[in-house]
């Protein structure tokens, strides 16, 4: 049964040093509030797994928090550049960052095997590309080849993705800690399913989740820790709640451009704002209303 | 050149030779896309094409985005593939691993439209690095996104990229996605079940796969551009259609079009 407590809690209980962490959303719903908590604990040499790393990675990595990546789109959407990802893998800043690149196809598929309890998935992908050819971070190839035992057909095989944590951000949870999310649904619940541990962050938790269209339901049994952060997808948007700040991924990009601005965003938006306060999940940077 | 807001529109009206190189590009893209087709769509040039065409031609173009949003209708250009507008005007929202796995891969996708940082003679694409090794990168770029999966599986190819030297290579530095490989044969040999790309739109003319060699031959040019120009603008010894066609600028109805969404779209900044 997921535990309702605070954000600084769930972080402080479920991640730690060297875990392999995916935060996910795709582009919608994206745990931003967790992503500053995580930051604000001062988490080292994580192993960061998302589809699109986004802003809320390239703070990560600026803030040290990651030795590792693996990602299938490292883009600012819609704006351009990352420019902490880039300065971490052109200049080792602040520390070196190692990859394990795929697809979008692949590291969804591979997110399908770890919450489908299988080592691998197949799909028809990545021939004749240089992803083929790329290491894993164990420096093993990351993808490979395999015959259809049916037919003998050549498709491509991608290892299970197994995070040590998941954490995503849903619209509304209730208090057993049932979680509902609806709109765009990317790979969270595969993300969860497939974690040892989650996280989910919610906009608010409420008596009774009343059904929605097309809303997934992740059952109190499937999650650890359930933390009410309003706001908490800021700057991406919660669908019923709240709309995309495209200001600030647009001041993003000179924010995260150069290495003292960034610095100083650091202290006063993520430091200089206190852990449990649930204003820092996402208000205090800018208008989160429905 | 984008920022053609609502005060740039009315002279335009009245002079309809007037546009932008980008808006010559967009309009030839939206013009590739027939009526009734699925098409797997990024954003960005690709994105503004395909809603351009679904304002103009082709109202039933059915616009499938990455995020899962099937038969999205915006009625202005998304802020990213996963702008609430899409969800909340598509026919269907699928996860991710859906969209990729029941609607790609199995060839439901007529068209898949792709950007490029670089593209080589070949059609083959990069959007992963510059320089000589994928650990030490001159220039990190995105990455690959899904953008193999949809230069492999969807019927045919249409890719929007600004011409220039640089993004036009001999050889690209990186195979993010397959165009034509290494030439005739590579697509088969490769499983690839699409047909691959069938036109690169530029900011200066299409190039066309040579039916023989594979590889694009600039088949058309926009009004005022010289072949010498696009040779000029293209890292390999381009060659050239001997039935090289002038496309028609952008229509008065196309430019109007054009400049709504954009003008729109502006206006609409932050209402995901």
């Amino acid at each position: 049964m997921a535990e309702i407590v605070s954000l600084a809690d769930a972080v402080a209980r479920a991640i730690h040093d060297g875990d392999a962490v995916a935060m996910e959303g795709f582009t919608h719903l994206i745990p931003f509030a967790a992503g500053r908590e995580v930051i604000r604990q001062r988490r080292r040499d994580l192993t960061l797994i998302r589809m699109t790393p986004d802003v809320i990675y390239d703070q990560l990595i600026g803030a040290g928090c990651a030795s590792k990546l693996i990602f299938s789109w490292g883009g600012n959407p819609g704006v351009g550049s990352l420019h902490r990802f880039r300065d971490a893998v052109e200049n080792a800043w602040p520390g070196p960052l190692r990859l394990e690149e795929h697809s979008h196809a692949g590291m969804a598929n591979r997110y399908v095997a770890g919450a489908s309890g299988v080592p691998f998935a197949i799909l028809r992908g990545y021939s004749g590309t240089g992803l083929e050819g790329l290491p894993g971070l164990d420096g093993n190839p990351a993808v490979r080849p395999i015959d259809c035992p049916f037919t003998g057909e050549r498709l491509t095989a991608v290892a299970a993705l197994r995070p040590d944590v998941a954490v995503i951000h849903a619209q509304r949870a209730d208090r057993a800690g049932n979680v509902q999310l609806w709109g765009i649904a990317g790979v969270q619940k595969e993300a969860v399913l497939g974690a040892q541990r989650s996280i989910v962050t919610v906009e608010e938790v409420v008596d009774v989740l009343d059904p929605r269209p097309g809303a997934i339901v992740l059952p109190s049994w499937t999650v650890d820790y359930v933390a009410e952060a309003p706001g908490g997808a800021h700057p991406s948007y919660a669908l019923g709640y709240s709309a995309r700040d495209n200001d600030f991924y647009v001041a993003w990009d000179e924010i995260s451009r150069d290495r003292e601005r960034f610095l100083r965003w650091l202290d006063s938006d993520v430091f200089g704002v206190t852990s449990g306060s649930l204003a820092g999940a996402g208000s205090a940077e800018g208008g989160c209303g429905a | 050149m984008n920022a053609t807001g609502p005060a740039a529109a009315a002279p335009a009206a009245a002079q309809p030779a007037a546009y932008t190189a980008d808006e010559m590009m967009t309009a030839c893209a939206a013009r590739a896309l027939h009526d009734g087709t699925a098409c797997f769509v990024g954003i960005g040039l690709p994105s503004a094409a395909a809603n351009l065409a679904r304002a103009t031609h082709a109202p039933n173009l059915v616009l499938i985005y990455e995020s899962g949003t099937i038969g999205a209708k915006p009625d202005r250009l998304p802020l990213s593939i996963g702008d609430g507008i899409l969800a909340e005007t598509a026919d269907a929202v699928v996860s991710v691993p859906e969209i990729f796995n029941y609607w790609l891969q199995p060839g439901r996708i007529g068209v898949g439209f792709l950007g490029a940082a670089q593209i080589d003679r070949f059609g083959n694409i990069n959007t992963t690095v510059i320089g000589a090794t994928h650990a030490q990168p001159k220039v990190r770029l995105p990455g690959a996104g899904g953008a193999p999966e949809i230069a492999a599986s969807c019927r045919e190819v249409i890719v929007v990229v600004r011409q220039t030297r640089r993004s036009f290579v001999q050889r690209v530095d990186f195979v993010t996605s397959v165009g034509y490989g290494d030439g005739p044969g590579s697509r088969v040999r490769l499983g690839l079940t699409g047909a691959g790309p069938r036109k690169v739109i530029t900011d200066l003319g299409v190039l066309e796969p040579d039916p023989a060699t594979c590889e694009l031959t600039l088949t058309g040019v926009y009004p005022g551009v010289s072949v010498a120009e696009v040779r000029a603008r293209t890292g390999w010894d381009l060659a050239v259609s001997g039935s090289l066609e002038v496309i028609g600028p952008p229509s008065a109805s196309e430019l109007t079009a054009l400049r709504g969404l954009q003008a729109i779209s502006q206006g609409s900044e932050g209402a995901a």
